[in-house]
């Protein structure tokens, strides 16, 4: 065999890649699902939780603090290994497909939250005097004024912090959700043979560059907003 | 409560757990050690390749950027510690967990260094070039001290998540923190050891995050 | 034939404003009636714009009342979005909605603090932009429109809500000196059309042609007051001199 056709049955393997095609679209799409729900739910507790903040309780806030602290100096997987071995000793049985998605929303939440305050934070003082001298209400001038400038001024960071994190779905495969890398280290077990994986990283590639490039393009759009 | 503070928060384990617990603390600590410096280095010369003027340079850097900027961090390791041996090319966990470091965080740092250049004009530069410095000398003396200072905050928080990232090193059987504490839960059916593992990464990374969010907000003002 | 005495709108009595230690407002006595003009003048720090926010509550005031058609709007329990509403304030940053067209930020505050439709809201926002010579901008967005423009469209903003008092904070003091004219020249107009008014400024052969009532304020308190023949001509105190001629130079 020459190197070349050495590298191809390696990792381009044809009767494996027939054989196994079906298991890495269910793996992609089981991927896909969870990702769109963190991405959904992580930015939406995280616009809450920065609106909450903007409302200065004492109390509130410090927990606010302190849960997105905790949750950006832990590692993703710690937290669930935790979830997924600790729970059900103390009888909370959640599938791992739960634990997935509960804790990259929470991850997610907790890096949005602190750039949607953030931007609200960059927002000038005049807007919110602006608005409240014509008698809206403080919630109001949040969502009618103060938001909208600071979504903008958001986009950038919040694109590539999300793909970062929906690309944690990968960690499913850890605690045994059937996402894409689950399914395609078990494919490539049974088949001995890496082709598998490089579909696996196709998928990734065919999935998350759009993304990524969308991400780039925002980015540069929204650039010159720094200054 | 007893039940709850049992399953998490058993001294008795924590106690047996700590001399393995210390050892993969100590293994964390050596792999950033590594891996950070590596990373910060080899973002610099994706950065500088991703801003030459050649384009046949820049074009291949984009593509690859992108590429490792799109895959899993988890998949882009698996990948080399579980695939590259059907090729024949069989690396050490160590060794498999640098190499897909490397290509991932030089990426991520080379994407920061490179906004940070984008956010000093072209005047500096020509401003150099005009006093005799060539384009690389201009870069490390002129351009490189003023992006690197704009684009901090985004260093200290990407090494947070670099320092985050070597806990997957756990799942190729490399005996870091996470790795120690799963072992240990494993063997004592119990999740203190990984709050345990929890505490060791806390100490390491709050001070950073409060750091960085602190550099955040000064910037941003 | 009776003279009509018009009755005072804004009654401010006695007001008090501390940051911490610092009196921003130390005592302020002033009173205004119906269609006129009274004019701030002072030091940097003497307290302008203090009194101003206090009159639309975006400060409040430490002791002290402020009645607004013989209402105390410093009342703790009143509804501040009511009565900011009947209060019309112009800021010397103009402070519009960088993401709204000169449209929307006229209309902004009739559709979602007093509900109205969005058709109703338009016309009426457009009536007040017609006032401030500003139709054919509608769909302008504040960036592209020049100071003078953005500050005669806050003044639309405000209009739109009929306030009964409109309070202007150094309205021109961020224009270039060629805009200045057009804004005057509004707020000159709103002074025909018989609004009360309440201005903040530096604009002195305004105030003589203009206003009612000029007052000068340092240190938290009111110096002198009284129309503006006697406070331009005549100063009373040494410290209104000091300042005129200051400001003369
Ligand atoms: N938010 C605040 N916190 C603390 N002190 C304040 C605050 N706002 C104003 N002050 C102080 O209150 C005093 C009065 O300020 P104010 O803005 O009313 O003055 P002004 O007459 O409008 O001055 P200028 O002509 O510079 O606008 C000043 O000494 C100022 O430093
Ligand atoms: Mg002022």
């Amino acid at each position: 065999m020459t190197r070349s056709e050495r590298f191809i049955d390696t990792f381009f393997k044809y009767d494996v890649m027939q054989q196994y095609w079906p298991d890495i679209l269910k793996g992609l799409f089981v991927t896909c699902q969870i990702a769109v729900l963190v991405v959904v739910c992580g930015l939406a507790l995280g616009l809450c939780l920065a609106i909450l903040r903007s409302y200065r309780f004492r109390l509130v806030n410090l927990c606010i603090i302190v849960f997105i602290d905790l949750l950006r100096a832990l590692p993703p997987l710690v937290l669930i290994l935790i979830l997924y071995f600790g729970l059900p000793n103390v009888g909370v049985s959640l599938s791992g497909y739960v634990v997935l998605w509960l804790v990259l929303t929470l991850v997610l939440a907790a890096f949005a939250e602190e750039i949607f305050w953030a931007g609200i934070l960059s927002v000038p003082q005049g807007q919110w005097q602006a608005a409240r001298s014509t008698g809206m209400s403080y919630f109001k001038t949040l969502i009618y004024v103060v938001l909208p400038q600071a979504i903008r001024m958001t986009i950038a960071p919040l694109t590539n912090r999300t793909i970062a994190i929906t690309k944690n779905t990968a960690l499913g495969m850890v605690i045994g959700v059937g996402e894409l890398l689950n399914q395609a280290t078990t494919a490539q077990s049974f088949a001995g043979n890496a082709t598998p994986l490089m579909m696996a990283t196709i998928a990734y590639l065919i999935l998350f560059i759009p993304v990524v490039y969308a991400g780039r393009r925002i980015e540069q759009a929204y650039a010159w907003r720094k200054r | 409560m007893e039940q709850f503070l049992f399953q998490f928060f058993n001294l008795d384990i924590m106690v047996q757990a700590w001399p393995i617990m210390l050892r993969g603390f100590g293994m964390t600590l050596l792999l950033c050690a590594v891996v950070i410096p590596m990373g910060l280095a080899g973002g610099l010369l994706v950065a500088i390749a991703s801003t030459a003027p050649q384009r046949w340079i820049r074009w291949p850097t984009a593509v690859l950027v992108d590429l490792f900027r799109a895959v899993p961090p988890l998949a882009l390791l698996i990948f080399i510690s579980a695939g590259l041996p059907f090729a024949g090319i069989r690396l050490s966990p160590f060794t498999a967990v640098c190499l897909s470091f490397l290509l991932n965080n030089s990426a991520y740092y080379g994407e920061i260094y490179r906004a940070g250049i984008d956010s000093i004009g072209t005047g500096q530069t020509e401003a150099a070039r005009s006093t005799g410095l060539n384009s690389l000398q201009a870069m490390a003396y002129v351009v490189l001290p003023q992006a690197v200072r704009n684009v901090l905050p985004d260093l200290v928080s990407n090494t947070i998540e670099v320092v985050k990232l070597t806990s997957l090193a756990s799942v190729v059987a490399f005996a870091e923190l996470l790795y120690s504490a799963d072992m240990a839960r494993s063997i004592t059916y119990n999740a203190s050891p990984i709050v345990m593992a929890a505490g060791f990464y806390l100490v390491l990374l709050w001070p950073a995050v409060r750091l960085a969010s602190r550099l955040e907000r000064k910037l941003s003002t | 034939m009776f003279p009509v005495q018009p009755l005072p709108i804004l009654n401010v009595e006695d007001l008090h404003l501390h940051y911490g230690d610092m009196k921003a407002l130390d005592g302020v006595t002033l009173e205004a009636k119906t269609g006129e003009l009274t004019f701030l003048i002072g030091p940097s720090g003497s307290g302008k714009s203090s009194l101003l926010r206090c009159c639309n509550r975006l400060e409040d005031p430490s002791s002290g009342r402020i009645l607004v058609d013989g209402e105390d709007i410093t009342q703790r329990n009143i509804n501040l979005n009511r009565i900011r509403r009947g209060i019309g304030m112009v800021f010397q940053s103009f402070n519009l909605y960088p993401h709204m067209t000169a449209k929307g930020n006229v209309t902004l505050a009739l559709r979602k603090v007093l509900g109205k439709s969005r058709k109703e809201a338009e016309e009426i926002g457009l009536a007040q932009l017609e006032r401030v010579g500003l139709v054919d901008r509608a769909d302008h967005y504040p960036n592209q429109l020049s100071g003078g423009q953005q500050q005669r469209v806050a003044i639309a903003r405000a209009l739109a809500l009929e306030p009964k008092i409109m309070l202007f904070d150094e309205p021109t003091s961020a224009l270039d000196p060629e805009l200045v004219g057009e804004v005057l020249k509004v707020m000159r107009q709103l002074k025909e059309d018989g609004m009360t008014m309440v201005v903040v400024s530096h604009e002195m052969r305004f105030a003589k042609s203009a206003a009612d009532h000029v007052v000068f304020m340092a240190e938290g308190k009111i110096v002198e007051a009284g129309p503006p023949a006697q406070i331009f001509d005549a100063p009373r105190a040494e410290r209104t001199r000091a300042f005129l001629q200051e400001a003369h130079h």
